[in-house]
């Protein structure tokens, strides 16, 4: 795990523009869907190496947020900077070779195998002549290997289970042999087992060194899994750092509505967020 | 890794308990080029290719003036004698030839608008650009037919019908594109225009005078009769050129069966090969429904039939063409030998389609 104060020296010296090398950075960027603004000159930069998962009420704008990072949505203000480079002024297949994409719920045509669909990540490093070499084989057995899904590579991919077609569609971004990954809400529609399982990968991805941006939908697991949690707003950043830094029953509050309690995780050593709903509560 | 914890399928074990290298793909390489080897795929594309090339010189020696398999295919290569090459190559092959581009266009247009859509009931019928073609052709033969019959030879019937299709093609596409080409939509909007269409063809039918009424139906059924060298040269060299531009786009689209946003991800212009690809789509139906009429049904059953052959999850396009040209070349042989008497194509790939796709549809009830 990356020490918390390397993370929040490195974003108050992005901050404070005394460095620029974070991998990728959105510079006060506005983005809207035909006409409706819903994020507003935003700044964010993206430290390396470790993972940070936005999260923030339903609206918010942190699916779009992703989305802008990862060049789906073009700004109609600002820029976002992969690399010291425009996104926008990059050729689409140069950012595919930097940064791997993983949208909500993606489907696979009914009987695609596993290893057909992971294959497919090898796009961007292809052409119409040389559409498949031993190199790509072997980055194809690599990425499934790393998810652990090399058992079912003969599979069709509507015939495994939802925690293990998440993995292959991670496994399939892992292919593209990026070192920074971007998962729209990498759990939704798993159970909480299978979301603990996709989300352990996620851990180990990031343990051999790819940097990670994801959206997520349940506060707790944000908290355990991440090293940097966006909390956004209304279209803006609430709060960015460490979890134990930002996580504070105000904070939900203020974000979310949410009237919660903050208490120590009996099994981490992070925050866990107790929500207080209307029944069965006895406060103190 | 945690991914130990996931159950593989007892086929994946070997009888000691240990688990088989995972089965990627091998490749094949040749000189520059490098491609994914799939035995079965090739070895089922490369039969279809065979059957076709046979069912086309079957066809050319079926008639009046009953020509060996062997002399046919002399004859096709430059060495047969010189009345069977009369008769070969002046007389049949047009018809023969006709039948090989209506069939490919067909089939790969079926196999980009059901890509495309995600939906095998995306078809250019479907999708209006036969409805479209249907209407301007009938609309050419009832109101100028009787008046001016010089214009509408077979050839203006041919441009009226390529204008039609490709105009109400496009018109779909426009009214379709909404930040994007969504397939449902473009099969609600397809379907509407196509009714629209049918209802201007029913009314131009009705108040017609009855002669034209007849030259119209027998257009509207699709044909391989009377073709001419002129207009199949004109069908081939459109079809070639836009099968060329197909063959290079659809790399591209590989990974858009994904949707647009893993395709995005994966670095491909999505809307650019999805524009250039349905375009190429119309242009195929169009050019198919000017040569042969509105033949029905191909373009729908060719992909699927070549995706359960060749064991694809998504449409093929060049099987899906060989299986288009098979059943339109295979069916018109049916129409003119198997009964007795002679029927228009169009008759014998709706018998065909008609029941085919009801299979299809009570095998995914079954299921």
């Amino acid at each position: 795990m990356q020490g918390d104060p390397v993370v929040a020296q490195y974003i108050t010296e992005i901050e404070s523009g005394v460095r620029d090398a974070s991998r990728l950075a959105a510079r006060g960027v506005t983005v809207g869907y035909g006409g409706r603004m819903v994020i507003d000159g935003l700044d964010v930069a993206i430290p390396p190496g470790v993972i940070t998962t936005i999260i923030g009420p339903n609206g918010c704008g942190k699916s779009t947020l992703l989305r802008t990072l990862s060049r789906l949505l073009k700004p109609t203000r600002g820029t976002v900077v992969l690399d010291g480079d425009d996104i926008v002024k990059l050729r689409t297949r140069d950012v595919a070779k930097k940064l791997g994409l993983l949208p909500q719920a993606p489907v696979a045509p009914e009987g695609l195998t596993v290893s057909d669909l992971v294959a497919r990540g090898r796009h961007p490093h292809q052409s119409w002549l040389r559409q498949w070499s031993s190199d790509d084989a072997a980055v194809v057995e690599r990425a499934l290997a790393m998810t652990g899904v090399s058992d079912l590579a003969d599979r069709p991919v509507d015939s495994l289970s939802g925690g293990q077609r998440q993995r292959v569609w991670i496994s399939m971004t892992l292919a593209q042999g990026t070192d920074l990954l971007l998962l729209d809400e990498p759990t939704t529609y798993l159970d909480l087992a299978h979301a603990i399982d996709v989300l352990d990968l996620v851990d180990d991805l990031h343990e051999s060194g790819c940097t990670v941006v994801m959206v997520l939908h349940d506060l707790n697991l944000a908290t355990r899994y991440s090293d940097n949690l966006v909390v956004m707003r209304e279209g803006a950043i609430l709060a960015q750092g460490h979890p134990r830094d930002v996580i504070t029953a105000e904070l939900l509050h203020e974000a979310f509505g949410l009237r919660a309690k903050v208490i120590d995780d009996p099994v981490g050593d992070r925050p866990l967020i107790v929500p207080i709903g209307r029944t069965h509560v006895q406060l103190d | 890794m945690s991914g130990r914890e996931l159950k593989p399928d007892g086929t994946d074990l070997k009888p000691d308990g240990t688990h088989v290298k995972p089965s990627v793909a091998p490749g094949v390489r040749l000189g520059q080029v490098s491609f994914v080897w799939r035995p079965w795929f090739v070895s089922v594309t490369l039969l279809l290719a065979a059957a076709t090339f046979l069912v086309f010189c079957v066809s050319i020696g079926v008639g009046d003036f009953p020509i060996g398999l062997s002399r046919v295919i002399a004859t096709i290569f430059g060495g047969g004698e010189r009345v069977d090459e009369f008769v070969i190559m002046d007389l049949r092959m047009p018809r023969a030839l006709a039948g090989l581009v209506v069939g490919i266009a067909l089939g790969v247009s079926g196999a980009i608008t059901q890509s495309i859509a995600r939906n095998p009931l995306a078809s250019p019928d479907i999708l209006g650009i036969t409805g479209g073609a249907s209407a301007v052709s009938v609309f050419l033969v009832t109101v100028s037919g009787g008046a001016s019959a010089a214009i509408v030879n077979s050839v203006g019937l041919s441009a009226a019908a390529l204008a039609g299709g490709l105009g109400t093609g496009l018109l779909v596409y426009f009214l379709a594109w909404r930040r994007g080409i969504d397939g449902f939509r473009l099969i609600l909007i397809g379907i509407s225009v196509s009714a629209v269409m049918e209802a201007i063809t029913t009314w131009l039918l009705v108040t017609a005078d009855i002669r034209d009424v007849a030259r119209a139906q027998a257009w509207l059924v699709g044909s391989l009769d009377n073709r001419s060298w002129d207009e199949v040269w004109v069908a081939l060299w459109c079809s070639l050129v836009l099968l060329v531009v197909v063959s290079c786009a659809a790399f591209q689209f590989k990974p858009m069966h994904f949707g647009d946003e893993v395709a995005a991800g994966l670095g491909v212009r999505y809307a650019m090969v999805r524009a250039v690809l349905l375009l190429c789509a119309v242009l195929l139906a169009a050019v198919a429904v000017s040569a042969a009429g509105p033949v029905p049904f191909v373009a729908l059953v060719a992909p699927q039939v070549a995706m359960r052959l060749a064991r694809c999850p998504t449409p093929p396009m060049v099987a899906s063409g060989l299986v288009g040209a098979l059943l339109l070349i295979g069916a018109d042989l049916v129409a003119r030998t198997a009964l007795p008497i002679s029927l228009p194509v169009g008759v014998v790939t709706a018998a065909i389609g008609g029941p085919f796709l009801v299979y299809l549809l009570v095998r995914a009830n079954l299921r």
